[in-house]
C-alpha cells in the first residue's frame, strides 16, 4: 500500500489507500471499543485477572498456573496506562467498579487487539489469494461475530491470542508470498515475534505455533529441493530455522524475565517455590532469612523443610503427643513421640543440630560447620527428643519405618539415633551445609534408610498431620527425601528454659542467596506447569462437542436489578454457515484428491493450491485450536473454542468463492451465487443486530423479548419475574 | 541432468515398489514410459494369477534369502533363554495373581470383569487345561507357593509365545532391510534382553500381546512383499494372517489398537499408491479396496467377536463380576439371584429393594454411615452408586407419611406416588435439597436425612414409570422408573463420575435440575423382597448378544479409565521408559527372597536409544541427499531407501506403540513400554547394519570390511557380555542387595532408581 519513490528531490511519498480496509478497520474500532466502560462492574473473568493485575501494580510475585505472563502483562500494562492503583478486591463478579477507577484503561488494549482481528483477517484473506470480496466477506464474517465481540470488550485474553494467531499468519504470509528481499524477513521476523507473543498469552498457542512451524518446514523443504538454486540457500534456511526458532524462545523467556523483573516483592503463592527462590523475593522469606548465618554448625538452631513436589510446603515437626500404642488396623506402635511434616510454621518446627560426641548445644566460636557424610542428632527444641527411628512399621505406609522422637520406656528398644547427612547438590554447591541452597537427605546409620515425606496424612491422632518415615533408599533423587534448612540461627543458651525463648523468638541475621535469572525462570516455568488446578465443574463449563453447535453459552453479567445482561453467545447464522463450508471443503477436498491422484485435474494448478493454502490455514487453524482440548483435563469453557472458530470463519468466503469460480458456471448460476451469499451476509447482519443487546448489555430488554432470544433451549438465559 | 531427471521422477513414481524393480529400473536408466509399462505386465501377469507358481525367483536379486542356520540358531537360543529356570521361583509373581486367577475362572466357568478383553486369559485358561491345572488354585497374592498345582504349564505357554518374538523380528527385518546381519542384529537385541525373557516367563498377557502384535507386523510386511502378485495364494494368505493377528491382539489388550493403526497406515498408504498407479482400472483398485476392507476389517471384527462370543458362553455361573452388568446381563448367570430370578412382581409399599442406574454399568443407590466432609454441600449422610452387591444398597418403600406397620396386604406402588426411601441400615431417608452436587455443581446434592423415617418434605420423590400413565404398578426389573423429587422438582441422577476418597472412589448420585430421559436419570428395581407377596418367576428378556458386547466394551472402557494413580503411590512416566529408568518388582524384596526384577538389559536398551538419534540424523543425511539430488552410488541408494522405507515403517510402529502413553490419564507400569521396545530394537539392527555397511564412506575399502567386521563382533560381544552380568534380574538371585559387596549384582546398580 505505501510506496516510497527512490530518492530524489523533492522526497515524494505515493500511497494508495485501500478505502474498504480504512472502513472496516473503522467498524471494527466501532463496535469493540463503543461504550467501552459499560457496565462500570466485574464481568466475568475479569474478577480473575484483575486479581493479578493488582498484584502487578502492586509489583507482588504470584503463580497463574493458567497460563504464562505475557498476557496478565498486557492487562497490568492497559491498566498501568489507565492509572490503576491496584486496589481494588476483585472479589465477586458483578461487584461495581469504584468512579475513580478508568475501566476504559483496564479494557482497552483486548478491545483493540480485538478491533485489529477484523482488518486483519481482510489482509490475511488477500495473502492466501482470495479476491478483495472473499477478503471483505471474511472481516464483516468477524466484525459481525458477537462472541468475539463480547471477549474482545472486556479484561478478557483471548482476543489478543486471535490477535497474535491472525498476525502471525498473516506475517507469515506475506513473507513466503513476497519477492526475494531482505526486507522480507523483517515479516518473517514479525511472525515468529507474534506466534511467542501467542504462546506468551495462553499455553494452546502452541499449536498455532506448530501448525506454523509445519507449514514453514514444507515450505523450506520445497527451498531444499529446488536443484537450480545453489547450495547458498542453506544460509537461507539457517536463516528461517533462526528465526522461527530461536526467536520465539528467546522472546519467550523475555517475557518472564519482565515478569519476575517486575514483581519483587513476596506474595500470596511464595509457598509454592523453593526456598532460594523465596529468599530473592523482598519482603517474604528474605525477610525472616536475612542475616541468617549461611553454614550449619554443630549446635544450629534449624527447621527443616521439605523438597517435596508437593503443592504445600511443610516443616519436619514433633509435639507433645505419642502414636497410639495399636492402629486401626491392628499394628502396634512404638508408642514414642510423634514426628511428622507441619504445613505452617510453629515453634516445634526447630530442630537443634548436635554432635553425638559432645553434650553442649551452643555453637562453638569459630562454629564448626556440618560437612557431607558427617554424622549428628536432631534434638526437637521444645520437648529436648532426639530424632530417631527404628524397625517399626510407620503407621501410614507400613513398608517403610516409623521415625519418631525418642522416649525410654524400658522396654528394650535401643535408641537409634544417628542420622548421616547426604548433600545431594554438593558438587554444585559445596561440601558444607548450607541454608536453603543445600538439598540434604538424612541417612539413618543403623539402617540406613532415608527420611521421607510419605504423601500420606495421619489420622486424628496425628492431627491430620504429613506423615514422615524412614524409607530405604530407592532413587537418588527423590524429592520427598530431600530436606533444606530454611530458617536457621546459631544457638547461645545453654539451658533449656533459655532455649524456648529463643526459638520462640524471631531470627535475624545476615546472607543474599543468589539464584540466576535462568534457574528461577525454570523453577517457575515447572511449576506453573505441574501445579494442578483443582479440578471442579463450573455452572457454565462444557464439553468440545457442545461448541460446534454452540448448545451452551455463558451469563457474564448480569444488571443487579434489571434485565439488562451481557452474553457470551455466538452468531448463531455465521455458526451455522461457517460449519457447512467446513463440510464442504472436506468433501471438495477429497473429491479433488482423488480425482488428482487419477490424473483428472478439474482446477487449475494455481486454483489447486490456492485452495490447499486455505486449507491448511483455515482447517489446519481450526483442528490445532480444537482438537487438543478433548484431550485436556481442566474445566472448559465456549470461549476456548474462539480462536479455533475464528479460522473457521476466515474458511466460509474463501469456499464461497472457490464455488463462484470453478463449480457455478453461467451467468445465471453466477448471479444466484451472489445473491445468497449477499442474504447470507445480511442474515448474519440481522442476527448479530438481535443478539446486540446481550452483548452490549444494553438496551435493557423485557422478559419476552429474552425469552424470544432463547433460540436453543438450552441456553441459560436470565430473566428477573416481573 | 536432463536424463538424471528423468531417472528420478521414474524413480519417485515408483517409490512404493520393491527395491528390486527400483534397483532394475536404476540398472538400465528407462524412460518413464517404458518402466510404466514394464510395471504393468508384470501387473497383468500377477493379476490373471498364472505367475503365482512360476518359477520367478521370489527373492529379488541383492536381497538375502533366510538363512536356514542363522534361523535355527535364533529359535534355539530363544526358546532356550525363555525356558531355562522357567519354574523358579515356584510362587506367585507379580500380576501372575489376577491372569492366572482369570484363567481358572475360565476353567471353572465362573463370571469375572476385567479392563482387557477376553483373548489372552482365555488363552492362557485353555494352556492351563491342557496342561492338567484344574483351576482350583486361589491366586491370592504374589507371593503364596503353587505347591503341587500344575502352574508351568500356563508359564510354558506365555514362554513359548515369548521366544518367537526374536525370529519374527529376523524375519520382519530381514525382510525390511535385505541384509541378514540387521537381521541377526536384532533378533540377539531381543533374544539376550533381560526384561524380554523376564516378560515372557510368567503367566502374564504381554508375552501373549507381544506374539500378535509381532505377527501382524511380520504378516504385513510379507504382505507388502507380494505386491507385484496381487490375488495369488500367498498374497491371500498374509493378507487373511494379518487379519488374524490383528483381532488376537486387540483381543488381548486394548494396545492392540496401535498395531491396528499402523497396519492401517500401511495398508492406506499401500492403496493410495494404487489409486495413482494409473495403470489400474478403478475396478482393479475397487478389487484391491475390498480385499483389504474383507481381510483386515471384517475378518478381524469378526475374528474378535467370536472371542466375546466363547467367552460368554464359557463363563455362565455367576462369579465377582456380576455387579458391573445390568440387571438383564446378570440374569444370564447361573447362581446369580436373578437367574430364573422369582420375587414380586409388581412394587409395593414396604419391600426391600435394590435400585440399579440403567446407565450401562451404573451401580446401585447406595449409602453408608459417612457424611459428605465439610464444604461438600451439607454435611449429611453420603448417597452414592455402588458397583458391587452389598447390604447398603437395600431400600425401603415408604407412603410418605405412614409408620413402620403396613396393612396386611400391601398396596401397590403405582406411577405418579409420591413415596420415601428409607435406607435400611441406617434408616436415613433419601434426601435432596438445594445444594450444589459434590461433582456436577449444575446438579443438587442427594444425601441421607432423618432418622428411624422421620424427615423432612425434602424426603419425598414422585416416582414415575417412563412411558407409563397415571395407575400403572411398577413391574420390578422390566419397568424404567425415574424418581423425582417433590420439593425443587429435579430428578435422580447418576453422573458416573467418581467421587473421590473422602466417597470411596463410588459413583456420585445427584439429583439433576435437567428432566431429559436419559439411561443416567433412570432406574430399575432389582431385587424385591416382600415376605407379603407371592413370589412369581420372572423370565426376564434375556438380551442380544450384540447388546451384551457393547455392554461389556463399555464397561472394560470405564473400568479402564477408571485405573486412575493413586496419589500415594510413585507413578512410572513414560519418559522413564526409553531410559530404563526404573524395572518392577516381580518377586521377593528382602535379602532373603528369590528375587525377580524386570529389567530391560541396560546395555541393549541404551543402544536401542542411541540408535533412534542415529536413525533421525541418518535419515535427515540421506533425504536431503536424495531431494538434492545428489550423485549417489547404487549401493548408497539402496541404504537410502531402507533406511526411509524400512526404517520409517519401524519408526512409526515404535511412536504408535510409545506416544500414545503420554496422553493416558490412567495408570501407567513400566512394562507398557515393551511393544515399543520390540520396534525400537528392530530399528536399532536395521541402523546400525546400515551404518557399518556405510563405512566405506570414510575408508578405504579394505579396512571398512574390517571396521563392518569389528563392529558387527563388539556388538554381538556386548550385548552377550551384558546379558552375562545381568542374567540374575531374570533367573533370580537371592542373597544381599545390590548395594552390598557379597551381592550377585554387586558395582551392577548403575542408576540409582534400579530396586534389586
Amino acid at each position: 500500500m505505501l510506496g516510497l519513490s527512490s530518492l530524489k528531490f523533492p522526497p515524494v511519498v505515493k500511497t494508495e489507500i485501500n478505502l474498504v480496509l480504512v472502513l472496516v478497520t473503522v467498524l471494527g474500532f466501532w463496535t469493540r471499543l463503543r461504550n467501552l466502560s459499560y457496565p462500570r462492574a466485574v464481568v466475568f473473568d475479569e474478577v480473575y485477572y484483575g486479581q493479578f493485575v493488582s498484584l502487578y501494580m502492586k509489583r507482588v510475585f504470584f503463580v497463574d498456573e493458567s497460563g504464562p505472563p505475557l498476557g496478565h502483562m498486557i492487562l497490568a500494562f492497559g491498566a498501568y496506562l489507565g492509572g490503576f492503583d491496584g486496589n481494588f478486591p476483585w472479589n465477586r463478579i458483578g461487584a461495581e467498579y469504584p468512579s475513580s477507577m478508568s475501566v476504559w484503561g483496564l479494557r482497552l488494549l483486548p478491545a483493540v487487539c480485538g478491533a485489529l482481528c477484523v482488518p486483519l483477517a481482510y489482509l490475511l484473506q488477500l495473502e492466501l489469494g482470495s479476491s478483495h470480496y472473499a477478503a471483505l466477506g471474511a472481516s464483516l464474517l468477524i466484525l459481525m461475530e458477537n462472541s468475539l465481540i463480547v471477549q474482545s470488550r472486556f479484561m478478557l485474553l483471548e482476543s489478543v491470542l486471535i490477535f497474535f494467531q491472525l498476525l502471525s499468519f498473516f506475517s507469515y504470509w506475506r513473507f513466503y508470498n513476497a519477492s526475494n528481499s531482505c526486507s522480507r524477513y523483517l515479516w518473517l521476523i514479525v511472525a515468529a515475534s507474534s506466534c511467542a507473543g501467542a504462546v506468551g498469552v495462553k499455553y494452546v498457542g502452541v499449536f498455532t505455533y506448530l501448525l506454523l512451524l509445519g507449514i514453514a518446514s514444507v515450505h523450506t523443504w520445497q527451498l531444499i529441493g529446488q536443484r537450480a538454486v545453489s547450495h547458498v540457500m542453506f544460509v537461507e534456511c539457517g536463516c528461517r530455522v533462526v528465526c522461527l526458532v530461536v526467536l520465539p524462545v528467546l522472546l519467550y523467556v523475555f517475557c518472564f524475565y519482565v515478569h519476575l523483573t517486575v514483581l519483587r516483592h513476596s506474595g500470596p503463592h511464595d509457598q509454592l517455590m523453593s526456598s532460594a527462590f523465596q529468599a530473592s523475593l523482598e519482603g517474604g522469606l528474605s525477610r525472616i532469612t536475612r542475616g541468617q548465618p549461611l553454614e550449619v554448625a554443630y549446635g544450629s538452631q534449624v527447621t527443616l523443610r521439605s523438597s517435596a513436589s508437593q503443592t504445600i510446603p511443610c516443616w519436619l515437626h514433633s509435639h507433645k503427643a505419642n502414636y497410639p500404642i495399636r492402629y486401626e488396623d491392628g499394628r502396634g506402635s512404638s508408642h514414642q513421640q510423634q514426628v511428622t511434616c507441619y504445613p505452617f510454621k510453629d515453634v516445634n518446627n526447630w530442630w537443634i543440630i548436635k554432635d553425638p560426641g559432645r553434650q553442649e548445644l551452643v555453637v562453638n566460636t569459630p562454629p564448626r560447620p556440618v560437612r557431607h557424610g558427617d554424622v549428628i542428632q536432631l534434638l526437637h527444641g521444645m520437648t529436648s527428643r532426639f530424632l530417631n527411628s527404628h524397625d517399626v512399621a510407620a503407621p501410614m505406609s507400613p513398608h517403610a519405618q516409623e521415625v519418631s522422637g525418642y522416649i525410654d520406656f524400658n522396654v528394650s528398644m535401643v535408641m537409634q539415633n544417628l542420622w548421616r547427612v547426604d548433600i545431594s547438590n554438593r558438587e554444585a554447591e559445596s561440601e558444607v551445609w548450607k541454608t536453603i541452597v543445600s538439598d540434604v537427605r538424612l541417612v539413618h546409620v543403623n539402617t540406613s534408610a532415608a527420611l521421607k515425606l510419605s504423601g500420606g496424612t495421619l489420622p486424628e491422632w496425628g492431627f491430620g498431620q504429613l506423615e514422615v518415615v524412614a524409607d530405604r533408599v530407592s532413587r537418588a533423587h527423590h524429592s520427598s527425601l530431600v530436606w533444606n534448612v530454611e530458617e536457621h540461627r546459631y544457638g547461645t543458651s545453654h539451658e533449656q528454659k533459655e532455649r524456648e525463648v529463643e526459638l520462640h523468638s524471631p531470627t535475624h541475621i545476615d546472607v543474599h542467596p543468589n539464584i540466576s535469572f535462568l534457574s528461577k525462570f525454570i523453577e517457575l516455568q515447572r511449576k506453573m506447569l505441574t501445579v494442578k488446578q483443582e479440578e471442579s465443574e463450573h455452572k457454565y463449563s462444557s464439553c468440545p462437542l457442545e461448541w460446534i453447535s454452540m448448545t451452551t453459552n455463558i451469563v457474564y453479567w448480569l444488571h443487579h436489578s434489571t434485565n439488562a445482561q451481557i452474553h457470551l453467545i455466538g452468531n448463531l447464522v455465521s455458526w451455522g454457515m461457517a460449519n457447512l463450508s467446513l463440510a464442504a471443503y472436506q468433501l471438495l477436498a477429497l473429491w479433488y484428491l482423488l480425482r488428482r491422484r487419477r490424473a483428472i485435474r478439474d482446477i487449475t494448478e494455481a486454483s489447486w493450491c490456492q485452495f490447499q493454502r486455505v486449507g491448511v490455514v483455515c482447517v489446519g487453524g481450526w483442528l490445532v485450536n480444537f482438537l487438543p482440548f478433548f484431550l485436556m483435563e481442566n474445566t472448559l469453557f465456549l470461549y476456548h473454542y474462539l480462536p479455533a472458530y475464528t479460522f473457521l470463519l476466515q474458511l466460509l468466503p474463501a469456499v464461497l468463492e472457490h464455488a463462484h469460480t470453478h463449480l457455478l458456471s453461467g451467468k445465471s448460476q453466477h448471479r444466484a451465487g451472489c445473491v445468497s451469499a449477499f442474504a447470507g451476509l445480511c442474515s448474519v447482519y440481522l442476527c448479530y443486530k438481535s443478539f446486540s443487546p446481550l452483548t452490549y448489555g444494553s438496551p435493557e430488554l423485557s422478559a419476552n423479548q429474552l425469552q424470544a432470544l432463547r433460540w436453543q433451549p438450552s441456553w441459560d438465559i436470565l430473566y428477573r419475574r416481573p | 541432468m536432463a536424463k538424471d531427471e528423468e531417472d528420478l521422477t521414474a524413480l519417485r513414481q515408483r517409490k512404493t515398489c520393491l527395491i528390486s524393480e527400483n534397483k532394475r529400473t536404476l540398472h538400465t536408466p528407462l524412460p518413464e514410459a517404458q518402466s510404466n509399462r514394464l510395471e504393468n505386465e508384470d501387473d497383468k501377469q500377477a493379476s490373471n494369477g498364472t505367475s503365482c507358481w512360476t518359477e520367478r525367483s521370489i527373492t529379488p536379486p541383492g536381497a538375502q534369502p533366510p538363512n536356514t542356520i542363522l534361523v535355527l540358531l535364533v529359535l534355539g537360543l530363544s526358546f532356550a533363554t525363555r525356558f531355562y529356570k522357567l519354574a523358579e521361583p515356584p510362587h506367585i509373581c507379580w500380576d501372575e495373581t489376577h491372569f492366572g486367577k482369570m484363567g481358572s475362572y475360565y476353567i471353572n466357568r465362573t463370571f469375572f470383569f476385567d479392563v482387557h478383553p477376553p483373548l489372552g486369559k482365555i488363552l492362557i485358561g485353555l494352556a492351563g487345561y491342557m496342561t492338567g491345572y484344574d483351576g482350583t488354585f486361589p491366586f491370592v497374592k504374589p507371593g503364596d507357593k503353587y505347591g503341587h498345582h500344575n502352574y508351568w504349564g500356563m508359564r510354558g505357554f506365555c514362554a513359548a509365545l515369548g521366544s518367537s518374538l526374536p525370529v519374527f523380528a529376523y524375519f520382519i527385518v530381514l525382510e525390511l532391510s535385505h541384509s541378514n546381519s540387521a537381521a541377526l542384529i536384532a533378533a540377539a537385541l531381543l533374544i539376550f534382553d533381560t526384561g524380554s525373557i523376564t516378560i515372557s516367563q510368567y503367566i502374564l498377557l504381554d508375552p501373549i500381546l507381544m506374539f500378535f502384535i509381532m505377527g501382524a507386523v511380520l504378516s504385513m510386511v510379507k504382505f507388502n512383499q507380494q505386491k507385484s502378485r496381487p490375488f495369488c495364494a500367498s498374497w491371500w494368505l498374509w493378507l487373511l494372517l494379518t487379519g488374524v493377528n490383528l483381532s488376537g491382539a486387540i483381543g488381548v489388550k486394548f494396545v492392540g489398537l496401535f498395531v491396528i493403526l499402523l497396519v492401517g497406515l500401511n495398508t492406506a498408504g499401500d492403496l493410495w499408491a494404487l489409486l495413482g498407479d494409473l495403470q489400474l482400472s478403478l475396478v482393479d483398485v475397487a478389487k484391491h479396496l475390498l480385499a483389504r476392507v474383507t481381510g483386515l476389517i471384517l475378518l478381524p471384527l469378526l475374528l474378535y467377536v467370536t472371542v466375546f462370543a466363547v467367552h460368554f458362553a464359557v463363563l455362565n455361573k455367576s462369579g465377582p463380576g456380576d455387579g458391573f452388568f445390568s440387571s438383564a446381563f446378570q440374569s444370564r448367570l447361573i447362581g446369580n439371584n436373578l437367574h430364573n430370578a422369582s420375587m414380586p412382581k409388581y412394587l409395593a409399599y414396604g419391600s426391600t429393594i435394590t435400585v440399579k442406574n440403567l446407565r450401562i454399568a451404573g451401580g446401585y443407590l447406595h449409602s453408608h454411615w459417612h457424611l459428605y466432609p465439610e464444604g461438600v454441600g451439607a454435611k449429611q449422610q453420603q448417597v452414592t452408586a455402588y458397583l458391587h452387591k452389598d447390604y447398603n444398597n437395600l431400600w425401603l418403600v415408604h407412603k410418605p407419611d405412614d409408620g413402620q406397620d403396613h396393612p396386611k396386604t400391601p398396596e401397590l406402588v403405582r406411577h405418579g406416588d409420591i413415596v420415601r426411601l428409607e435406607h435400611k441400615e441406617t434408616t436415613r431417608n433419601l434426601h435432596s435439597h438445594l445444594q450444589e452436587a459434590p461433582m456436577t455443581r449444575k446438579h443438587f446434592q442427594v444425601t441421607g436425612y432423618g432418622i428411624n423415617g422421620s424427615g423432612d418434605s425434602n424426603d419425598l420423590w414422585r416416582l414415575e414409570v417412563c412411558g407409563g400413565r397415571r395407575g400403572d404398578p411398577v413391574k420390578v426389573l422390566r419397568s424404567k422408573v425415574r424418581l423425582l423429587h417433590v420439593a425443587t422438582g429435579c430428578v435422580l441422577y447418576s453422573s458416573g463420575k467418581t467421587l473421590p476418597k473422602w466417597g470411596w472412589e463410588q459413583v456420585e448420585v445427584t439429583c439433576s435440575p435437567y428432566l431429559k430421559e436419559t439411561p443416567n436419570s433412570q432406574w430399575n428395581i432389582e431385587d424385591h423382597i416382600n415376605p407379603k407377596l407371592p413370589n412369581i418367576s420372572l423370565s426376564v428378556l434375556k438380551p442380544h448378544f450384540l447388546e451384551i458386547l457393547l455392554e461389556s466394551h463399555i464397561v472394560m472402557i470405564r473400568g479402564n479409565s477408571g485405573l486412575k494413580p493413586k496419589d500415594s503411590e510413585i507413578n512410572s512416566r513414560p519418559w522413564h521408559w526409553p531410559i530404563n529408568y526404573q524395572g518392577l518388582r516381580f518377586s521377593g524384596v528382602n535379602e532373603t527372597e528369590y528375587r525377580v526384577y524386570l529389567l530391560g538389559n541396560p546395555v541393549t536398551w541404551w543402544l536401542n536409544l542411541a540408535c533412534l538419534g542415529l536413525y533421525a540424523v541418518m535419515v535427515a543425511v540421506a533425504s536431503i541427499a536424495l531431494q538434492r539430488d545428489v550423485h549417489l552410488s547404487q549401493k548408497r541408494r539402496e541404504h537410502c531407501w531402507v533406511l526411509m522405507r524400512g526404517g520409517g515403517q519401524l519408526v512409526l510402529g515404535w511412536l504408535l506403540h510409545y506416544a500414545p502413553f503420554y496422553t493416558m490419564g490412567r495408570i501407567l507400569y513400566y512394562h507398557h513400554y515393551f511393544p515399543a521396545m520390540l520396534f525400537s530394537s528392530m530399528l536399532t539392527g536395521l541402523t546400525l547394519d546400515t551404518l557399518l555397511h556405510s563405512a566405506d564412506l570414510f575408508l578405504s575399502p579394505p579396512r571398512a570390511d574390517w571396521l563392518l567386521r569389528l563392529g558387527q563382533v563388539a556388538l554381538l560381544f556386548s550385548v552377550l557380555y551384558s546379558f552375562y552380568i545381568f542374567h540374575p534380574l531374570s533367573y533370580g538371585m537371592r542373597g544381599p542387595l545390590a548395594h552390598e559387596p557379597g551381592s550377585a549384582m554387586a558395582g551392577l546398580k548403575w542408576m540409582d532408581s534400579w530396586e534389586f
